[in-house]
């Protein structure tokens, strides 16, 4: 498919790249809301170990999920230079818990590549894809799965 | 050649209806709600054409058209009748208070725009 | 139809049809209980007209041919020609259910019940038969349904078959006066022919007069048109249909050439060479005298209308203020904060200047707090048609008295309100009020009485529902909670604590209350959704006179009053309106029963303990308890408990956010808020708390001194 000579406009996208624990995740820039460094969440009692709590997000109620502890990397200790992607999936508004934004990147879709083998498996289950660009693998977040199956992040 | 049209009746959705119609011939709309404010209206607005509904609370449309007749007018502007009656005796009624035509409720576009060429000679955008 | 009705207009239209519904409602409830006027017939009459001239547009035929009927009689009754029995109002009232729900019908796309309908229409055209005066059969005789056949564009093909199609028309139109009086006006007339064919208008002025006899009002030429048309005789002669009553029109069909030699004369000024100029200025200064003269007659300008001022709003949008104006407080709490922190000397300017600030924010958040209120009387309409139908599944005439229905209410309180009051004026009608022939023997009218009553008292609204009925008959209520085993027989109970007994869960089932003359069926469901809405329901009964329920309720349900509480360093918040007293752990008396329930000894009452740090899994188990505090909860169910907190910071008003929007639920907890410092803080929800931790059955509790209070812990 690389080989068509149709503009590259039409087949890229743009992406939020990011990392959460040494390891660089990325996903479509239309579902970031905003980023935001860390602040002090409110505990909610009988949740999830990956749900850091919630925030204020002008006046709307956002639980934080640490996405670390999500996808089975160890839990983070959250500190003034982790950042908060906002981001809505499924209707609902979440933010994920990153060590850092690196990049805002556009990509065709011939950067795109299956998962390779060389994923752990935990972290396959999140990932749709990867990105290789330059020498970095960039894993595409599958950002539904982020949220479990029934729809909540309660314990 | 664009006209002014006020359209009274006591029901938003006909005003609506009247509103998006009207619109479409490439008409200006001015609404009142009831006779008594269609009054004032036809006084202020100086219409190149009435749309009155008959049944509408403060004062009817049979009491619109007999006031708005004795309004000082170089000419007499039409009025038209909108009605869902369309018993003789209520045409009769409207006619000899001044109305100057009838259009029977539910209209269409053309029954709408049909009727106000036949008494502006205007017919609507197309 | 050719209207391309958009969703927009129909929704517009719908909810134009609650108001007129409603303002039908209010009409017939006037003329139910005698103080209708003149105009109130006037008013239902053209409630239900607008419903069908707009659902006519629509095409929502089974709504149009129900109120065209319906607005039939009601013109009869309009007109004098039918008297308003109690019997045609009743049919009158059941029509009107009957057209909400076809409005209801239509709104969902749903289809009518046919059954109903052709019951209903039966009985309005028996009414119609009857009704005196001949326009009776006049109005029935010309049914809007012929109305709705489209224009007939039937080309060609008359009823002269076997001769060539006429090459157009020849039209003579002879006019009165009171065509031009009308507003109508030939040439303009003529012109808009053009639409169909070519025209060639002769002015006939044979007629006219010499100037001197001439009356200037008078139209003395007459017209012939040649139309070149293909178009029917019909269709041509449509378009004179403004003027037939004021004009003699011929039409005869055109074949060939050109019966006469007509030229065109439509847009050339009418002359008549007969007329000396100077004479035609007197006529025209005749015409002018007259339209000079006619403001004489100009009405004195009239009042304004007394049309309410209003605006329509999404309630997004209302949403939106409410959230920022809630953002507005948080930031006016973080900003005196701020200033607190830099010490400044009390008569200082920025101090005042914030107090302003904080008098206006507060006064910002109560205005638009009201554009959610809305008034209670349509919720009281409802109810009206649930208690007619539930007097007539019983047998049983029923009177609603409404009270104060223009007390307004948040919109969200509102609407979650239909379903439990629906379900208690139902209940009050089933089993309140006693059957005709037993209210007659007690002395009282056959008919019975349903009050319906709204107030605002102390920053709450409070709902009643009345019966004059015979009261709870609270030995049957206790006898039937001991059968259950829900009380034991040997305790002494108060005529409140049995009434309380109503409420209980599995109190009571359907089968058994319809033997009862008490009540009981799902009101505790009823209870569990007014508690919902941060309301208090309870009920109050004398024996033979009736009772009453009275619900009491939050204005809004989007600020609460909180005490904010620390709990193993979190910040939290517990509803003042549950908090009875608050209690340091150095004065409190607290027992250990079994291995691990701590009760607390408050003047003779147990009550149980929860440690609200542990309960949230913010930390383990306290023991120590030394310098903590009991918030003693006492819940609108009577529920009781303590709960162990680690300092009382603040008394305030907080501002309710949902945690369901972006996450869900949570056990113990109602909501969250935002304080001061802008971190978010969770509502405690002691209702919750009070169950997960209550005793189920104070009888089977190893205490060794059951007290009265007890049974309160039950409940």
């Amino acid at each position: 498919m690389s080989q068509s000579d149709a503009p590259l406009a039409d087949v890229s996208q743009e992406v939020v790249a990011f990392r959460v624990a040494g390891q660089d995740f990325c996903f479509d820039i239309m579902s970031v809301r905003e980023i935001r460094g860390w602040t002090r969440t409110t505990v909610l009692p009988h949740a999830q170990s990956y749900v850091k709590g919630v925030i204020n997000l002008r006046g709307s109620v956002v639980p934080v999920v640490d996405l670390s502890d999500r996808l089975g990397l160890g839990q983070t200790e959250p500190g003034a230079r982790h950042v908060i992607i906002i981001t809505v999936i499924d209707g609902q508004t979440i933010g994920l818990l990153a060590d850092m934004v690196s990049d805002i990147l556009s990509v065709g879709v011939e950067a795109l590549h299956p998962v390779p083998d060389m994923v752990s498996e935990e972290v396959k289950a999140f990932i749709s894809g990867v990105l290789l660009i330059e020498d970095r693998m960039i894993r595409r977040l599958d950002l539904s799965s982020v949220v479990p199956r029934n729809g909540t992040l309660a314990a | 050649m664009s006209l002014n049209v006020l359209a009274i009746d006591d029901s938003k959705t006909m005003r609506n209806l009247l509103g998006a119609a009207l619109g479409r011939a490439g008409f200006t709309v001015d609404f009142a709600e009831d006779g008594r404010q269609g009054l004032d209206r036809f006084d202020q607005s100086d219409p190149d054409v009435v749309i009155t509904d008959i049944n509408m609370p403060n004062l009817d449309g049979f009491g619109f058209i007999e006031g708005a007749r004795k309004l000082a007018r170089d000419r007499i502007v039409p009025i038209l009748v909108l009605t869902t009656e369309s018993a003789p005796e209520l045409r009769a009624r409207a006619r000899s208070a001044g109305a100057t035509g009838w259009i029977v409720k539910p209209f269409d576009d053309q029954k709408l725009v049909w009727a106000i060429e036949r008494v502006t000679g205007v017919g609507g955008a197309t | 139809m050719t209207f391309a009705a958009s969703d927009d207009f129909r929704a517009s239209f719908f909810e134009e049809c609650d108001e007129l519904l409603e303002a039908m409602q209010d009409g017939f409830v006037c003329m139910v209980d005698g103080s209708s006027d003149a105009e109130t017939i006037h008013v239902v009459f053209r409630a239900v007209h607008s419903i069908k001239g707009g659902a006519g547009a629509f095409g929502l035929n089974d709504l149009v041919g129900f109120a065209h009927e319906f607005e039939t009689v009601l013109d009869h009754v309009r007109a004098d020609r039918l008297p308003s029995t109690d019997e045609i109002l009743l049919l009158f009232q059941q029509c009107g259910d009957y057209l909400t729900d076809l409005v209801a019908a239509a709104r969902e796309n749903g289809s009518a019940d046919r059954a109903r309908s052709e019951a209903l229409l039966k009985r309005l055209d028996e009414l119609s038969r009857t009704s005196r005066g001949p326009s009776a059969d006049a109005s029935r005789a010309a049914p809007d349904a012929e109305d709705f056949q489209p224009l007939a564009l039937d080309l060609g093909d008359l009823d002269l078959p076997q001769d060539p199609p006429p090459s157009g028309w020849l039209i003579s139109v002879k006019t009165d006066p009171e065509l031009f009086t009308s507003g109508n006006e030939p040439l303009i007339l003529f012109r808009a022919l053009s639409r169909f064919g070519e025209t060639k208008v002769l002015a006939r002025t044979d007629d006219v007069p010499l100037l001197s006899a001439c009356d200037p009002t008078l139209c003395n030429i007459t017209w012939q048109i040649e139309l070149h048309t293909e178009t029917a005789e019909d269709v041509v002669l449509d378009a004179f249909d403004f003027v037939l009553d004021c004009a003699e029109i011929t039409i005869t069909p055109l074949r060939g050439s050109p019966e006469i030699g007509l030229t065109p004369l439509i847009a050339e000024p009418l002359s008549n060479p007969a007329m000396a100029e100077d004479e035609v200025a007197h006529v025209i200064e005749a015409n002018q005298a007259r339209s000079i003269s006619a403001p004489v007659d100009k009405p004195v300008s009239l009042p304004p209308p007394a049309t309410s001022q209003t605006i329509r709003v999404d309630f997004e949008r209302v949403d939106k203020l409410i959230n920022l104006v809630g953002e507005l407080v948080i930031k006016e709490a973080m900003l005196a904060q701020a200033v607190e922190a830099i010490d400044l000397p009390r008569a200082n300017d920025v101090l005042q200047e914030l107090d302003g600030l904080k008098q206006l924010a507060g006064e910002i958040q109560e205005g638009v707090m009201a554009i959610r209120a809305q008034p209670i009387k349509p919720l009281f309409q409802r109810m009206a048609r649930t208690i007619r139908d539930a007097g007539t599944l019983t047998g049983k005439t029923v009177r609603l008295v409404m009270k104060g229905e223009s007390a307004e209410i948040d919109k969200t309180v509102l609407e979650r309100l239909v379903d439990p009051l629906n379900h208690m004026v139902r209940n009050s009608v089933d089993h309140g009020l006693e059957a005709p022939e037993l209210r007659v023997t007690a002395g009282k009218a056959a008919e019975g009485s349903i009050t319906l009553s709204a107030a605002h008292r102390s920053g709450r609204v409070i709902i009643e529902i009345t019966d004059d009925g015979a009261g709870i008959d609270r030995n049957r209520v206790r006898q039937l909670a001991e059968e259950k085993g829900m009380i034991s027989p040997d305790v002494a109970m108060t005529d409140a604590e049995i009434d309380a007994l109503l409420f209980m869960p599995g109190f009571s089932s359907a089968n058994e209350v319809s033997e009862l003359s008490g009540r009981g069926v799902g009101l505790d469901v009823v209870r569990s959704e007014i508690t919902a809405l941060g309301g208090r329901l309870s009920v109050s009964s004398e024996k033979g006179q009736g009772t009453t329920f009275s619900i009491s309720l939050p204005l809004t349900l989007a600020v609460l009053e909180g005490m904010v509480v620390e709990v193993a360093g979190q910040t939290m918040v517990v509803p003042i309106t549950s908090i009875r007293e608050t209690l340091h752990a150095s004065a409190a008396e607290l027992h250990t029963i079994g291995a691990d329930i701590r009760v607390l000894s408050v003047r003779d009452t147990l009550m149980p303990v929860a440690d609200l740090g542990a309960m949230f899994g913010f930390r383990d188990e306290q023991m120590d308890l030394e310098d903590r505090i009991f918030l003693l909860i006492e819940t609108d169910t009577e529920k009781s408990c303590a709960l162990i907190v680690d300092a009382l910071q603040d008394q305030r008003q907080v501002v309710i956010k949902s945690l369901e929007t972006n996450y869900c639920q949570i056990d113990g907890i109602s909501a969250a808020t935002i304080l001061g410092d802008g971190r978010i803080a969770l509502i405690v929800d002691p209702e919750a708390i009070a169950s997960g931790i209550a005793v189920p059955n104070p009888v089977a509790m190893p205490i060794s001194a059951p007290t009265e209070g007890v049974a309160h812990v039950a409940i």
